[in-house]
């Protein structure tokens, strides 16, 4: 057995055993125990990743529904982007599981449960090779979340979690439809039906233009809705607001990152062409979700509320370094979804921990906490900080990239998306340190709060990883991006290679031409 | 000796580790003062020997290259953790230790007491940290992100006292208007990596001085950079946050908003100068943004009580004097001025600080007057930084201000020189009531029971090293018509040599031989200056009334010019309009889930509908079949 099927059957069966323990106390020690060994061997996949490679390692293909004319088989393996997903993964859950300790006591086996499904599903996401079984995994994904929302959620729960689940599953099923069109395409070529992401990008290659961009679409909605892109983010908000801390943790800090990586491991990988036709389409509402989401974050009174519509923002830098093409765009993309996986990831646990002494998501209900839990407030201003992109933290290597490769894309033909985009820094300031001054600042206005605890150690064990985590990245990004280093080049490379081919010119933008 | 330079660095920081990290266990928080102070002179003194040994060396080979390590290196985006270390970081790395150190020492006196001291010295470590970088860098991005931490710094010390909310207002300001400026920047590089494909110094430089003057992309990326330093150099349109920001510790004003940080534009542009030279119209934007803020925030100062916000619009005013500099392409100028300002506005922070400290955190100067007896090392140190601002000779202002409008007028143009000596005027005039009002006249506060004390020495050592410096610093640019070397242009010509001369052939040069006749101007305005203020000022006790007579000029200044409750008006209120009102509450809400939730009703009940023909009752289905079969017989039957 490979080493991804082990990743993926651990949290499995750990799911699986969690039915026989009853136990609060055990099923949670348990699931960490679980989680710990998910990561371990992750690591293990990280240690003997050979980053010097560009293509897929740890491929592991075993024949699933085979016939004379169907061949779909059970493919997994990982390139640098999918493996630094991965380690992400596993990582948060870990920290995650650590940091909501307390945080619930309603039938914990059932959410712990869920947990490792999910844990399983998104490992197998990121590390499918065949997009049948991707197609299992990324709708696995929908059941342990609906429930996570529906059972351990806030008031609206029901309502955020079928709004979810349909929003999701309505995006996807293009995604199915695609999937079998491409497997029929590709088995008028070969005369088999196959899902093999390999054999499908020598298929696609064939493809008319016309038909490839009706899949590029049905593939891009249900990639865009996962981000989620303007105009599709509604469900974001109500998910996070719903959603129990660890949710909310792993939806942001993993789930949202499906969609993007489906943007560049299918979109880019399987239609070149159409993508780079509709470059520009993406870049524009990537420009819109950067600036719409930056301002309807700013006017929000629901913390929540107000770090998803930042993850909208950020999430919006993504796709315009994805859709940018340029190596810096790509390579920024993938650091950027660690990125906002840790920072985002680490604003919501913590607002997690203040929301389980307060049980009010309201703005106004804080305000003068940093006399109170300082140690919360250095915690809090780090993360923030990390969201705002200050330079020496992570959040900063992601989207300066991003706008970067924007700046330089042959593909967008124009400054104009860079710039607007840059827009998006000045509002990430106003909307996080305004957010802070008055979580944190000024005077203690809300009388209940004067007996707050500080962080306890758990609490503090758990977010000092993240913090780590943070300045390494920001500080030593390379360690990190030489994994996807030479996957996102040569992807660059043959993407913009297909553009000089298709007898496009390159136009340098018009501004500089003296 | 160049091995000491990432030592330079490592102090501070070493610094800021250990009082942030054990900090909250010291017994006594005096260590935290103590760490920090040592740390930065200890950056001091090796800054001093490395300078030693570039002093050593020919001019050429002075500059010094050391990489510390890879930061990013993806397509084009090719930088390291690295420093340069020429004639032009040197002198801003002696500054930012020397008066950084002297600030520190300070600040142990100043801030004793305080519950947040050991918080307050770990970001004035941090502070310095990152002003190192922003001068020591090698390249735009490790630039920037000194640039991005100082300005983080400055945020969390403006907003210092955390529990007042009109603290951390002015704090978040700072930041909010930076960033705007930090757009700039950002978008600046942009272009520069398309240009250039480099954001290393020496790539950008090589590159740009084969280009002609004018390049589209050079205006663009000049323009965008000068942006940037309208923000963090606090000039029009973004001056807005840097009055504001007083609202922090007296050190940090002194260090952050008066020596170092807000100087961090000219050095910007004084590093790019042969990217500015090759851009003569945004040399021009430069001069013409420059002369406007110098004048505007010297009127502003004209008329205020608050000590600190005086010093605040004079900060604004001589950073405009440093731009008018480096607009006419006199950029050693522009940096000489930086420097001896560094001295003596520290020193005037410094010591209105003593002042306010004496006073019981009193800062409106009505409420002060005849602080001369009590505090007489403070006011001999702050006279004579105000001889200095003031432009009188042989103080330091003098030479470094007469230099700029010398340039302003030789290779600008004559209304620039008219218009800076009036700003001179405006200097000397608002220096001296500011003067008068806190050490002259009348005591017009309750001295029986708060009898004030002078400073400790930890407070008064640095204000008469400050003052010293104020007097010395000057003599470093004494200009060759009044027999002097112009040591600080001939150190800095290695740098700024080529930009200068670029900048040249697109000016007319004018004035021969004015050059005497100017000085000579300049003086006996600044004098005029000087004597108008002791003449409404020196006795006057009742102030009010009589600058209330100036009617529309004295409400504008006042007022300063409702330049914030203009932009609150045209810029905040109607982005949060749009945000909430439109965005949210329309877009968001009303149309986006209008739509989805709509179409869920929908189907929902269409659903609804269809159910009901499913009654359960077998009659209605035997009568369904009934129609059915009728309709499709005589479907068959008619056609």
């Amino acid at each position: 057995m490979g080493l991804l099927t082990l990743l993926i059957l651990i949290p499995l069966a750990g799911a699986a055993i969690l039915h026989f323990i009853k136990d609060a106390k055990s099923a949670k020690i348990f699931t960490l125990a679980i989680a710990l060994v998910a990561f371990v061997v992750s690591m293990i996949v990280y240690i003997q990743f050979d980053s010097s490679k560009a293509g897929f390692q740890f491929q592991e293909k075993l024949p699933w529904i085979t016939s004379k004319t169907i061949a779909i088989s059970y493919y997994l393996g990982v390139d640098g982007m999918s493996l630094l997903l991965v380690l992400l993964t596993t990582f948060l859950v870990v920290i995650a599981l650590i940091g909501t300790w307390n945080s619930t006591d309603k039938k914990i086996p059932g959410l712990m449960a869920l947990i490792l499904l999910l844990e399983a599903g998104m490992i197998g996401v990121f590390c499918s090779l065949d997009l049948f079984l991707f197609y299992i995994f990324w709708e696995l994904i929908l059941i342990p979340m609906y429930f996570i929302i529906g059972i351990w959620g806030g008031e609206r729960r029901i309502y955020a979690a079928v709004k979810f689940f349909i929003y999701t599953l309505a995006g996807s099923l293009f995604m199915l439809v695609a999937i079998i069109w491409l497997g029929l395409e590709a088995s008028k070529v070969t005369g088999v039906f196959t899902t093999d992401f390999t054999a499908l990008q020598v298929a696609s290659s064939k493809l008319s233009l016309h038909v490839q961009s009706y899949l590029f679409w049905a593939f891009a909605i249900s990639f865009a809705i996962k981000v989620p892109l303007f105009p599709l983010h509604t469900w974001l908000p109500d998910a996070h607001v719903e959603a129990p801390t660890i949710g909310s943790v792993i939806l942001a800090g993993v789930l949202l990152k499906m969609g993007t990586y489906g943007l560049i491991r299918f979109n880019l990988g399987l239609f070149p062409q159409a993508s780079i036709d509709y470059a520009s389409v993406f870049c524009i509402l990537a420009v819109i979700s950067i600036i719409y989401g930056a301002l309807v974050a700013m006017v929000q009174t629901d913390i929540k509320k107000l770090i998803a519509y930042s993850s909208v923002t950020h999430m919006g830098f993504i796709v315009l370094g994805i859709f940018s093409m340029t190596r810096e765009g790509l390579q920024g993309a993938v650091i950027q979804m660690i990125n906002h996986g840790l920072s985002t990831g680490m604003l919501f646990m913590m607002f997690g921990m203040m929301y389980e002494r307060t049980h009010t998501r309201a703005i106004k209900d804080y305000g003068g906490l940093a006399k109170i839990t300082p140690h919360y407030a250095v915690f809090f201003a780090i993360a923030m900080l990390s969201s705002v992109g200050l330079p020496g933290l992570n959040g900063f290597v992601g989207e300066y990239l991003t706008l970067m490769g924007a700046f330089q894309s042959s593909v967008l033909h124009s400054w104009a998306y860079a710039i607007f985009s840059c827009t998006g820094v000045i509002i990430a300031a106003v909307y996080l340190l305004w957010m802070y001054q008055r979580f944190m600042m000024g005077p203690v206005t809300n009388e209940h709060n004067r007996s707050l605890r500080d962080l306890s150690k758990r609490e503090i064990f758990s977010l000092v990883p993240l913090v780590i985590f943070m300045v390494w990245i920001g500080i030593q990004p390379m360690s990190f991006m030489k994994l996807s280093e030479k996957g996102m080049n040569a992807q660059s490379d043959t993407l913009l290679g297909a553009r000089q081919q298709s007898g496009y010119e390159i136009v340098a933008p018009k501004v500089i031409v003296k | 000796m160049s091995q000491l330079i990432p030592y330079i660095v490592a102090a501070p920081l070493v610094g800021f580790l250990i009082n942030g990290f054990f900090g909250g266990k010291y017994k006594n928080k005096a260590i935290a003062g103590w760490v920090a102070s040592m740390a930065v002179t200890a950056s001091f003194v090796m800054a001093i020997a490395v300078f030693s040994e570039m002093l050593s060396m020919p001019a050429e080979s002075r500059a010094i290259h050391y990489k510390l390590f890879d930061w990013l290196s993806v397509g084009k985006v090719n930088v390291g953790i690295s420093y340069l270390i020429d004639q032009l970081s040197i002198i801003f790395i002696l500054v930012i230790t020397g008066v950084g150190a002297l600030i520190h020492l300070y600040s142990t006196g100043y801030m004793k007491g305080d519950p947040g001291y050991t918080r307050f010295f770990t970001y004035l470590n941090l502070f310095i940290v990152m002003m190192l970088q922003l001068v020591m860098a090698d390249n735009y991005l490790l630039t920037f992100l000194g640039w991005e931490g100082v300005g983080l710094c400055s945020y969390l010390l403006i907003g210092f006292w955390f529990e007042e909310n009109k603290n951390n207002d002015a704090a978040k300001k700072a930041f909010i208007v930076n960033r705007i400026g930090d757009f700039g920047f950002l978008v600046a590089m942009g272009v520069m990596l398309v240009t250039f494909g480099s954001l290393n110094f020496s790539d950008v430089f090589g590159a740009a001085s084969g280009m002609g003057s004018g390049n589209t992309s050079i205006v663009i990326i000049t323009m965008m950079l000068f942006l940037g330093c309208t923000g963090k150099s606090a000039q029009i349109p973004l001056y807005v946050w840097l009055p504001d920001a007083m609202a922090g510790p007296t050190p940090v004003s002194a260090l952050i908003h008066a020596a170092t940080m807000v100087t961090s534009g000219i050095y910007l542009v004084a590093r790019s100068n042969i990217l500015f030279a090759l851009s003569p119209a945004t040399l021009t934007v430069i001069s013409i943004v420059a002369i406007c803020t110098a004048l505007l925030a010297a009127i502003i100062a004209l008329f205020q009580n608050d000590i600190k916000k005086v010093l605040a619009y004079s900060t604004v005013s001589q950073l405009g004097y440093m731009f008018l500099g480096l607009g006419v392409g006199a950029f050693g100028a522009g940096v000489f001025h930086v420097m001896t300002h560094a001295f003596f506005k520290a020193c005037l922070f410094l010591g209105s600080g003593a002042v306010i400290h004496a006073m019981h955190h009193e800062q409106d100067m009505q409420k002060m007057g005849g602080l001369k007896k009590y505090l007489p090392i403070t006011f001999a140190t702050f006279l004579i930084a105000t001889l200095a601002i003031a432009g009188i000779p042989p103080f330091a202002g003098f030479f470094s201000k007469d230099e700029i409008l010398w340039k302003a007028f030789s290779q600008g143009s004559t209304l620039l020189w008219v218009l800076g000596a009036f700003g001179a005027l405006m200097t000397a005039f608002y220096m001296f009531r500011a003067v008068y009002l806190t050490f002259y006249g009348k005591e017009r506060f309750d001295a029986a029971h708060h009898p004030p004390h002078e400073v400790v020495p930890a407070m008064w050592i640095p204000l008469v090293a400050l003052a010293a410096l104020s007097v010395l610093g000057g003599f470093l640019g004494v200009p060759k018509i009044l027999g002097g070397g112009e040591t600080i242009s001939q150190w800095l010509e290695p740098i700024v040599g080529k930009g200068e001369e670029i900048a040249a052939q697109s000016q007319i040069m004018q004035g021969e031989g004015m050059e005497i006749p100017l000085v000579i101007i300049s003086v006996v305005v600044a004098l005029v200056g000087i004597l108008m203020a002791t003449r409404y000022y020196k006795k006057r006790t009742t102030l009010a009334s009589q600058e209330q007579k100036l009617g529309t000029l004295y409400s504008l200044s006042a007022n300063k010019f409702y330049v914030d409750e203009i932009y609150d008006k045209t810029i905040v209120q109607p982005t949060y309009f749009l945000s909430n009102s439109i965005l949210y509450k329309i877009v968001d809400v009303k149309i986006i889930d209008g739509i989805i939730n709509g179409s869920a009703a929908g189907i929902g009940q269409i659903s609804g509908m269809i159910r009901k023909i499913q009654t359960g009752i077998v009659q209605n289905y035997a009568v369904m079949i009934v129609v059915g079969i009728l309709v499709l017989v005589s479907y068959v039957l008619i056609f």
